[in-house]
């Protein structure tokens, strides 16, 4: 079989939850997801940003087949997963790993670290001896800078930022291609913060590994991204290369967010020009029509109630999915 | 509402902080959270404080606020325009408590009560404080969401907190806060839990308080962008003690602690160059339970020598306003570099 161009190729993805409206009133659809396509090169952060509700925990748990996608493809080197049978999914899930938030929550508290770590190995290399399983725990706490006489300790007696290198030691053990990072800073100190994002860049340079990098925090994902995603309510509003999404960003919602992020600068935060969106997040449950960042849009007009616009090229590589992503904005 | 210029025109400081110190009797022993904290706070200014979990940014203001776990003991002195208030007894302290210092959190939902109304949280308050009629209690408390822009407010203000979204819910507190018009508004983290288009609408009325209302605050954060943004000066934490404090400006441009140094360095910010690792300050926040003798920043400073392990650095100045609590007079940058590289 020949490589395939992407690692991972997402088309039309859709992950749709089924929500009651009470007693016999029957039920509405929540869409999470709804409908987003992109591709993921070897050796490649992928960048997906978006406020609460976005989708963008839904999406990574659904590229991992996590949760069932209702809808779309998602192809790993070439392989159709979402009608994979179980036996290709446990090949995936050495291939692909995932790392949570809240670090502490996601490791079981009466493991060992040493246990925690060598669970996925033992799992999927059974045959593996005792004293190869020590050694490569041994390995990867090395690279991920956990030291040797933590291996008999458990998860309680960590701060967040060794927990989370328990879960990175944990989803690197197998050596997957792929990581799904869902906000794997976003709980930690500021002075922590720092020391997990470069860990995360020196593995990826030192593995060829891919990245999908989920947060809120656009100071952090423009840090570590290649490329980055923007979601608003389960739609792709924007895909480009991080510098060219934030010098030139083309979505007014991209824009907004961005203008948002205070700097660390009290002169220029004070005279900076900011975009303030208006109101809050729609429901996603009833979504507006046409476009769904017309309601808190500076720029929508009658026809983004009608029209839903089309993620099309822009510029130098940008996708955007916005009928005048080239109008000024008056703050 | 009382002008700016009437709250600005006495001289004594609303807040003054004296050798501040808060423990904490646990099971493994006394856990000292603040330590001989010491500042002023003046009519319309904005006292930016930051610093990580366990710095005890936030326990100073519960402290002053009368808001401590029941095994938390304060000492020192805090004085409110000129009055001693620091363990004072409840019933004399809800008097100044919410009429001259509030507070609020960064979870709304904490602070505000499920069962009832926004109308009825609100005009308690004023019926019982102000002895306002019910009819004009209703009104205030209609104009006070106003002025935190929550759209509807007439209609808003029967509702329930479940019925309004994390932004509005915040600007709900922040109106409650506001009520009796406080002179001293303390904000702990009340940005963090939200998305950050909505951070920046609850940091624009913030900043419309503050130059409208002429209502000082203290911004609790660890947020380095949200203290530039709205603070006049700044106190950093670390390990219960001011590490540093000083004007804005001088704090972000000329800062002088090892940790502040650190901290601004380690922060991937939107409009830096974007070079290879970032710079980090090694190892952990320290536990306050095992404190080192020295200065508690000493395992992780690039700068540290055989005086800070033994000899707790003294709060010093080093312009007018500034202070920084370390042994070294000057700091070598290139030596950041060289460690944390």
């Amino acid at each position: 079989m020949p490589e395939p161009r992407h690692m991972l190729e997402v088309i039309d993805l859709k992950v749709h939850f089924p929500v009651s409206r009470g007693f016999l009133r029957g039920q509405d659809k929540l869409k999470a997801v709804d409908g987003v396509s992109f591709n993921l090169r070897a050796g490649e952060t992928l960048g997906v940003v978006g406020e609460s509700g976005c989708g963008k925990s839904t999406l990574g748990r659904a590229v991992l087949q996590l949760i069932q996608p209702t809808d779309g493809n998602v192809l790993w080197m070439g392989q159709e997963l979402t009608e994979a049978d179980s036996a290709s999914l446990r090949t995936l899930r050495r291939d692909v790993q995932i790392i949570f938030q809240d670090p502490l929550a996601s490791l079981d508290p009466r493991m060992t670290v040493g246990e925690i770590i060598a669970e996925p190995l033992e799992t999927h290399y059974p045959e593996k001896s005792k004293a190869e399983v020590r050694e490569a725990v041994r390995a990867i706490m090395a690279k991920v800078g956990l030291r040797e006489e933590m291996i008999n300790r458990y998860p309680h007696e960590f701060s967040g930022g060794q927990a989370q290198r328990i879960g990175i030691a944990r989803a690197m053990i197998l050596q997957p291609r792929l990581i799904v990072c869902d906000e794997p800073v976003s709980a930690l100190d500021v002075s922590i913060q720092a020391q997990i994002i470069n860990l995360l860049m020196q593995l990826q340079a030192e593995f060829n590994l891919s990245l999908i990098f989920i947060s809120h925090d656009l100071s952090v994902v423009r840090h570590i991204s290649h490329r980055i995603m923007v979601l608003y309510l389960g739609k792709l509003v924007e895909l480009a290369e991080r510098d060219a999404l934030y010098a030139r960003p083309a979505h007014p919602y991209t824009r907004a967010l961005i203008s948002a992020v205070p700097l660390p600068d009290p002169a220029r935060e004070r005279e900076r020009k900011r975009i303030v969106l208006q109101g809050d997040l729609p429901s996603p449950l009833n979504p507006p029509s046409g476009c769904r960042f017309r309601t808190r849009c500076p720029l929508a007009e009658a026809r983004c109630a009608e029209e839903e616009p089309k993620l099309r090229h822009f510029g130098d590589g940008q996708e955007v999915a916005c009928h005048f992503p080239e109008r000024e904005i008056r703050p | 509402m009382t002008p700016a210029s009437e709250m600005t025109d006495t001289k004594a400081p609303l807040l003054e902080v004296k050798n501040l110190t808060t423990r904490f009797a646990t099971p493994e022993g006394e856990v000292a959270a603040v330590s001989d904290v010491n500042f002023t706070l003046h009519a319309g200014e904005t006292l930016g404080v930051v610093g990580e979990s366990g710095s005890g940014k936030s326990q100073i203001f519960m402290s002053i606020m009368g808001l401590l776990a029941s095994n938390g003991k304060a000492s020192g002195s805090v004085k409110y325009r000129g009055q001693e208030i620091l363990n004072m007894a409840p019933a004399r302290l809800n008097r100044i408590r919410g009429k001259s210092l509030s507070m609020i959190f960064q979870d709304p939902m904490t602070s505000l009560n499920p069962f009832l109304t926004v109308e009825r949280q609100m005009t308690e308050v004023l019926v019982l404080h102000q002895g306002m009629n019910k009819a004009s209690a209703r009104k205030r408390a209609i104009e006070m969401l106003d002025v935190v822009r929550i759209p509807e407010a007439k209609r808003r203000v029967d509702m329930y907190p479940h019925e309004f979204s994390g932004g509005m819910r915040q600007r709900v507190m922040i109106a409650m806060a506001l009520l009796c018009e406080p002179d001293v508004l303390i904000a702990d983290e009340p940005t963090t839990a939200l998305d950050v288009t909505i951070q920046a609408q609850i940091l624009d009325l913030m900043d419309d308080l503050k130059r409208n209302l002429g209502t000082a605050i203290v911004m609790i954060t660890h947020d380095m962008g949200v203290i530039a943004r709205l603070s006049d000066r700044v106190m950093v934490m670390y390990g219960g003690r001011v590490a540093e404090t000083g004007p804005v400006e001088t704090l972000f441009y000329q800062p002088y602690h090892p940790y502040t140094l650190g901290l601004l360095a380690s922060m991937p910010r939107i409009d830096s160059d974007l070079g290879q690792a970032l710079p980090t300050i090694p190892g952990q926040p320290p536990n306050l339970q095992f404190l080192p003798a020295g200065c508690a920043f000493q395992d992780r400073c690039a700068w540290c020598s055989e005086r800070c392990l033994k000899e707790l650095p003294l709060l010093r100045p080093v312009s007018e306003g500034h202070s920084r609590a370390c042994h070294r007079d000057q700091l070598d940058i290139a030596a950041l570099e060289g460690v944390h590289a």
